[in-house]
């Protein structure tokens, strides 16, 4: 792999009606580099992709090709070819002219020398002969000689699978863009693929760039991973560096199993989760809120005098090499995964190596919104009204009969129509399983576990706004919801005051 | 009490009995009125009246060469029509099948809706626009008159065709021509034509045939100027009264019908029986 950068992405957004399918996305890949948009369904991988192709047009940034801007190229005269999610094989054309299609199309430049001694240079096809060479060829590669006079639509789907890859290399191109190509396929001839795939990549030296929502996949075939969620680039590094060191909870949830529990830093690479302190080796300010990734295979069941912390088992699966087991601790889930299986009911010890305990930042400590005050002195945000103490807005204020605001000197405010900002707890909001009783309805979109609680992502209708909060019940992602915030978790600021 | 049931073959019994008398019998007593013609010393007896075999009708047919022009101007102007209506509504389908503007199909529904008004009417109203404009009254523009109306009136016939393969036409195809390295037109012609040759096929079936007998419309705007085989067959039943010609010349009509149904078929056979959506028919 050398160090030439082959295409580079600087601040590329997507918009599609409005919603931003693709924020603000840089990331270069190298030459000859295997890389991988890892992600959730919807997290813009695709689109990401579909850019690079020049399917999409980016709404805003550059995209850069040896140097050269791409951006605006229309896909037919970029040196990139795909690979497609259904194949995209032509279906009125047999397998040798399905691979053909690019190499007829395509006019090399040839230098002849004439009878006067002049050069001269002509663009011309490939001959009949060249272009069965090279369709041999990639029939080779693919495993799939003497297919070529089949008909495409006879083909079972790892065979068309293989047509739609020797179909893009047989044009060279510098880079392989391949959107899910194994999707389609049966766990078998997925793991077969991708480890045929890795070996292509080997052999032909071009740049691959892979998309996929399998993190196996991901981990087993690329040089470099990029992880993405809401159109937004959340890590990007080696198989390794995203499984051991996530930089954040969507990360480590996403890729792999872990035991993410909330968790304080106590003090100089100490942290304190599940009710017990904890050595580890990253370097957080005191008293920070964190979030704690520890990996099941990380977590040791020991003898009592070497244990840090005890449980009870509470369920206990075999799953082919290893078990999986969930203790509690206090109130709190440890998955575990061992090659011991120890009986459901039965107390253990376990100990977490500190380099097992990967600590980030928490990524929400609170929601903050725009909002502003009603007629009726409620609060409006996040596409709902919400009841809410308007006094804390000045000090020592209180409202008279009719609904006016008297400050502290006496002054009589009307706060109808004041922007402010709120501030609200994530453990402050209730979840109500319908969509009429609370202030404001939406849709569960995300939901992690962190150890002892869930952290659930509502998302509105309208406004698209998002509620964090955490709760101790289980949701399911598309739950119809709505939310009440008690009134005086409701923190209120006027906005001019921020511009002060 | 035990249920009725049924087999499948008996579910068919009604259906059978629908072809039987509806397409079977008719079927061969046209094939019979052809072969026949009125003779005293007759042998066969066609409804109290005795006849003979013979190839006569036919004779008699293909002899006349008014006939033969007919038959040229019939399928002369069933081929105008088609080609016309393929010009026009190729490119119109293509456009409501990739619009936004078409979400709903109301665009769609606009344009074939007139093939829900009375074809009479319409041909009528025709008229009177091409008399307004003052074409109707010009001997010559007679046939193109009769394009015209045909083409109006069986627009649709081929937009709706065209429309459903277009609609069908998966469009990770014509991305994955472009990004094979064919330029718009190149990929036209290389993938999104022949994938929707279906739905020229039956877009062709569907017009090329009835235009060769419609006499209605070159009836109401060919100021008596043009005759297709349809206004013969009807005037040898209704005013000639003789049954034994029209009914041959109703089977000459029926062979040359089955002779472009194969070579349309065979057509769509070769270009387009791997082709995802297989139009209409």
């Amino acid at each position: 792999m050398s160090k030439q950068k082959i295409i580079e992405l600087t601040g590329v957004s997507k918009e599609y009606d409005g919603t931003l399918a693709v924020e603000d996305c840089n990331l270069y890949v190298r030459k000859g580099e295997f890389i991988t948009f890892l992600g959730p369904s919807g997290c813009g991988k695709t689109t990401t992709l579909r850019m690079i192709a020049g399917f999409e047009l980016p709404t805003t940034g550059k995209i850069m090709l040896n140097g050269k801007d791409i951006t605006n190229l229309p896909p037919h005269k970029r040196p990139v070819n795909t690979v497609f999610q259904r194949y995209a094989l032509f279906p009125h054309l047999n397998v040798y002219e399905n691979i053909a299609y690019g190499l007829k199309l395509k006019r090399v430049k040839a230098t002849y020398v004439d009878k006067k001694g002049r050069t001269v240079e002509k663009i011309e096809k490939l001959t009949k002969k060249e272009i069965d060479q090279k369709v041999a060829r990639a029939l080779k590669i693919v495993d799939l000689e003497e297919f070529e006079k089949r008909s495409v639509t006879t083909l079972s789907g790892g065979q068309q699978q293989r047509i739609a890859i020797a179909r893009a290399i047989v044009n060279e191109p510098e880079i392989l863009l391949l959107d899910e190509p194994l999707g389609a396929l049966d766990l078998k001839m997925r793991k077969d693929m991708q480890l045929e795939l890795k070996e292509m990549h080997k052999k032909l030296g071009i740049t691959f760039i892979y998309v996929t929502h399998d993190q196996e996949e991901a981990l087993t075939m690329s040089d470099t991973v990029v992880v993405m969620k809401d159109g937004k680039i959340q890590q990007i590094g080696t198989p390794q560096d995203i499984y051991n060191e996530p930089v954040n909870s969507f990360v480590a949830d996403f890729i792999g199993e872990s035991n993410i529990f909330s968790g304080t830093v106590v003090g100089e690479k100490k942290v304190r989760f599940i009710n017990k302190i904890f050595d580890c080796v990253d370097d957080f300010e005191k008293n920070e809120k964190v979030d704690v990734v520890v990996r099941p295979e990380d977590v040791k069941i020991v003898k009592e005098e070497k244990g840090m912390v005890s449980g009870t088992i509470v369920s206990c699966i075999f799953k082919g090499v290893h078990y999986q087991m969930v203790m509690m601790v206090g109130r709190s889930e440890v998955v575990i995964q061992s090659t011991k299986g120890y009986p459901v009911g039965e107390k253990v010890w376990i100990s977490i190596a500190p380099q097992d305990i990967h600590i980030m930042h928490k990524e929400f400590v609170s929601n903050v919104y725009d909002g502003y005050i009603t007629k009726e002195n409620k609060v409006w945000f996040a596409d709902g009204e919400f009841e809410c103490d308007v006094t804390q807005l000045y000090e020592n204020s209180h409202l008279d009969e009719e609904g006016y605001l008297i400050t502290q000197d006496g002054e009589k405010i009307d706060l109808t129509d004041v922007d402010v900002k709120v501030e609200v707890g994530l453990k402050d909001i209730e979840i109500i399983d319908n969509d009429v009783d609370g202030d404001a309805c939406g849709s569960i979109i995300s939901i992690v576990y962190k150890g002892d609680h869930y952290q659930v992502i509502i998302r509105t209708d309208e406004e698209e706004e998002d509620f964090v909060c955490d709760t101790e019940y289980v949701w399911n992602e598309n739950d119809r919801v709505s939310v009440k915030i008690p009134t005086e978790k409701i923190k209120l600021k006027l906005k001019t005051e921020d511009k002060k | 009490m035990k249920a009725l049931r049924f087999s499948r073959k008996q579910l068919g019994i009604p259906y059978a009995l629908f072809l039987l008398l509806f397409v079977v019998f008719p079927l061969v007593l046209i094939i019979l009125y052809a072969f026949t013609k009125v003779d005293p010393n007759g042998y066969i007896n066609l409804s109290g009246v005795k006849v003979s075999l013979t190839f006569e009708n036919f004779i008699e047919f293909f002899s006349k060469s008014s006939n033969i022009r007919v038959l040229f101007i019939s399928f002369g102007l069933a081929i105008v029509t088609t080609a016309l209506c393929l010009v026009i509504s190729y490119p119109l389908a293509y456009i409501l099948a990739k619009s936004k503007l078409n979400k709903n199909g109301v665009l769609l529904i606009l344009f074939i809706l007139p093939m829900w008004i009375n074809f009479v009417l319409r041909t009528a109203a025709m008229k009177e626009l091409l008399f307004a404009i003052g074409m109707y009254n010009s001997n010559k523009l007679s046939f193109v008159n009769t394009v015209i109306g045909m083409v109006y009136d069986y627009l649709p016939f081929t937009i709706l065709p065209l429309y459903t393969v277009m609609i069908k036409l998966d469009k990770s195809l014509v991305e994955a021509s472009q990004d094979l390295g064919a330029k718009p037109a190149n990929t036209f012609f290389r993938v999104t034509l022949p994938l929707t040759v279906p739905g020229i096929v039956s877009a062709v079936t569907m017009v090329l045939l009835p235009t060769t007998t419609s006499y209605v419309v070159s009836d109401t705007l060919g100021n008596g100027n043009v005759t297709i085989i349809g206004k013969v067959i009807e005037s040898q039943f209704s005013t000639v009264f003789d049954w034994h010609a029209g009914s041959a010349i109703a089977m000459v009509l029926l062979v040359i019908i089955f002779i472009t149904m194969w070579i349309t078929n065979k057509f769509s056979d070769d270009e387009g029986s791997q082709a995802r959506g297989n139009g209409l028919w």
